[in-house]
């Protein structure tokens, strides 16, 4: 029986002990940007040589992008290269940790590049440092002229695979590129890779542009153009370059949007002072109307599963942003601020909306939450406004205006990039002056 | 018969007894435990011994002045004060600290950060249409900061008493580890995540043995943000090294498990 007793005791305080291991919580971190080295790629040294590409500094040039675009990001650090600490070509086999460690890099990327058969092959490895292993590996096998856009790749593996979210850097931005004096200014609509490379222009600046949009498949883009004198709803194929007045409207079309299956393209219609929101099937061209309100109903954009559509309205006196479900109806109101709201955009993760808000002759671009819950306005400036935002959903694009003389000097307009903490602000290097950006979903996707 | 059932009567009531007393689930509320509170003040105010305590002198002299009040009231700020210790010798993240107090009070309002910029948002608080909100706002925010106050005391009570961990240990800890702890902000802030590392500790505090509790999920699919959270975590982990632990105690904290949960900064 003591036995019994004894046993009985042991078991009793051994759960106890097993019971009093310490816990912790740690809620909160910090905001740091991640140190990270991004080593430039090696290029095998026997590699072909190509007539229109210099292969030995591109192992240069695409570290260069690849640190540029996570700078941009605010959420990592790119160490300068004169503190690295090992070659390229040993790096890429095996890095020595330690030493890595040393300059304060949490993260490291090597690569190593080969041209055979006219075929650029770029493979990379990301190792974290802390661990002392590798995380990722891939290879990428491609024609030599597309070298840019695998470095936009490689960032957008390495973003998703730090931060746990989609990239954005394989992505485009159209926009309208505006050159000459204020009041007559050519504009035309251009188009370029996130960071500001490989800019063309789509139209010639004979009419004048507003308002491009992609489709979901960045295939096609609609805008708004002049017809007849008429301003109206164009569709553009990029490839082809064949465009197409939208629909037959007795009147004018603008604030053109693609639903997120990219079938409809849902926008304004303008008529003896009244404007409402309808949609067209852009196979069948068969038109519905969304709003039948004697105010102006304008800006509609889709969420992303398509089954709501928030838009504005001056219904209630003064131009604010509404949400309905997708077939007109349950129209409610989201904002009930002091000043005016417009051009919303629902986010690509639908939790959010992005907006522009007038208030005292100041403009902000601000987001809040679908229900209007939550407003952040982000940034503050003279003239500013069109949100669009980037495919992941963490930053938005818009253009600013500066304020000119009396005779137009000193005026630009410029696009801007800003995150949705309110932070990292920063201009898009263009050719021109740009206005009204649209930024193209992943390409690579 | 009689004899067997009277011993089984005697060792089941002693059974009963020693569990009461002795498992900390059967505790009784909290609010039995005051000595408890007024030990926690004392590690408080050996924490106001460092370079600033000018400014805390005053406020203790002040507090002297007043009539001596019951210690329950003073227990609440312990809240605050416990973040100062580890920030106060590095000036760089002087305005971090109080951001980070700012937060814990009211997890939902960071609108102040972000309108920063913003003159007019300042003035339009005080629009007229919007008092009677703000003045909802102002009672949800004080239900909330009580709330909060309530938890950790709550919470540092239990910890203290079952672990051996002091508040202001436990603290050093904590804060020395969200220095370390850079957070991915691309996780999602509706899901639940919460890593679960389970440390074996040297007496220096270098992690001897990391073990992530749950790490079967690393690698199950449609798992690929626990896998990031987790490895972030263990990141943190490495770079905190040595870990802040107490002089003494090495049986009690050999064995140390954190729990890294993002959601409240993901939320904003």
């Amino acid at each position: 029986m003591k036995i019994f007793f004894f046993i009985f005791f042991f078991i009793f305080f051994q759960f106890n002990a097993a019971n009093s291991l310490i816990k912790v919580d740690i809620t909160r971190g910090n905001l740091d940007p991640l140190p990270i080295a991004v080593s430039p790629l090696h290029v095998d040294p026997n590699s072909q040589s190509l007539k229109d590409l210099k292969i030995k500094g591109l192992g240069d040039k695409i570290s260069e992008i690849i640190e540029n675009n996570f700078k941009g990001t605010g959420l990592f650090n790119p160490l300068p290269k004169d503190a690295f600490v090992q070659n390229p070509d040993i790096a890429h086999l095996k890095p020595r940790f330690e030493d890595w460690r040393l300059i304060k890099a949490q993260a490291l990327v090597t690569g190593k590049i080969l041209v055979k058969d006219d075929k650029l092959k770029i493979e990379f490895r990301l190792w974290d440092l802390t661990a002392s292993k590798e995380i990722m590996a891939l290879a990428f096998t491609t024609t030599p002229s597309n070298w840019r856009r695998v470095a936009h790749i490689i960032s957008d593996k390495i973003y998703e695979r730090l931060t746990g979210e989609d990239g954005y850097f394989d992505t485009r931005i159209i926009y309208v590129s505006e050159t000459g004096p204020k009041n007559r200014r050519v504009k035309k609509l251009g188009i370029m890779d996130q960071d500001g490379a490989n800019t063309k222009y789509l139209t010639l600046g004979n009419e004048l542009v507003l308002t491009p949009r992609f489709n979901p498949t960045n295939q096609l883009v609609t805008y708004l153009s002049y017809f007849r004198n008429l301003p109206r709803v164009y569709l553009l194929d990029i490839e082809t370059g064949v465009q197409e007045v939208v629909g037959n409207f007795p009147g004018m079309t603008f604030a053109p949007r693609f639903s997120p299956d990219g079938k409809k393209i849902i926008m304004s219609f303008a008529k003896d002072g009244n404007s409402d929101i309808y949609t067209m099937d852009i196979e069948t061209r068969v038109v519905e109307r969304i709003t039948e309100h004697s105010s102006i109903d304008t800006s509609p954009s889709y969420s992303p599963d398509g089954k709501y559509i928030c838009f504005n309205s001056d219904r209630s006196g003064v131009q604010q942003i509404y949400v309905m479900k997708s077939d007109g109806t349950n129209v409610k109101r989201i904002t009930f601020g002091s000043g005016l709201y417009g051009t919303p955009v629902w986010s690509p993760r639908g939790d959010l909306i992005a907006f522009t808000k007038v208030r005292k002759g100041r403009f902000y671009i601000g987001v809040m939450r679908a229900d209007g819950s939550g407003e952040r306005l982000l940034t503050e400036n003279f003239y500013q406004e069109a949100p669009s935002w980037s495919p992941n959903g963490r930053v938005l694009v818009f253009y600013r205006e500066t304020k000119s003389g009396a005779n137009g000097e000193g005026f630009s307009a410029k696009l801007w990039s800003i995150d949705i903490t309110g932070y990292n602000e920063r201009k898009l290097s263009t050719e021109t002056d740009a206005s009204d950006p649209s930024w193209s979903s992943l390409l690579s996707k | 018969m009689t004899k067997g059932l009277l011993f089984s009567i005697t060792f089941h009531a002693v059974m009963i007894l020693l569990t009461i007393l002795t498992l900390p689930f059967m505790l009784r509320d909290p609010i039995d435990l005051p000595p408890i509170l007024s030990v926690e003040l004392i590690q408080i105010s050996d924490k106001t011994n460092i370079p600033f305590a000018p400014k805390a002198r005053k406020v203790i002299e002040k507090v002297k002045k007043e009539e001596k009040r019951v210690v329950s009231e003073q227990a609440p700020p312990s809240a605050k004060a416990k973040e100062k210790p580890d920030r106060i010798p590095l000036p760089n993240e002087k305005k971090d600290k109080k951001k980070l107090v700012e937060k814990k009070q009211n997890p939902e309002e960071v609108k102040p950060e972000i309108r920063q910029s913003s003159e007019f948002e300042k003035k339009e608080i005080i629009d007229t249409n919007q008092i009677a909100a703000l003045i909802d706002k102002a009672k949800e925010e004080a239900a909330l900061e009580q709330n909060t106050a309530d938890k950790l005391t709550q919470s540092s009570v239990k910890n203290s008493f079952v672990t051996g961990l002091t508040l202001s240990q436990e603290d050093a800890l904590r804060a020395q580890i969200f220095g370390c702890w850079s957070v991915p902000l691309g996780l999602p802030y509706d899901t639940n995540l919460l890593v679960r590392i389970k440390l074996n500790l040297k007496k220096d505090g270098t992690v001897l043995k990391s073990e992530i509790l749950d790490h079967e999920r690393m690698n199950k699919p449609g798992q690929k943000f626990y896998k990031i959270l987790a490895e972030s975590a263990l990141r943190a982990v490495r770079l905190c090294q040595p870990l802040k632990v107490p002089p003494t105690g090495y049986d009690k904290w050999k064995e140390l498990q954190l729990n890294f949960n993002p959601t409240e900064m993901l939320r904003g």
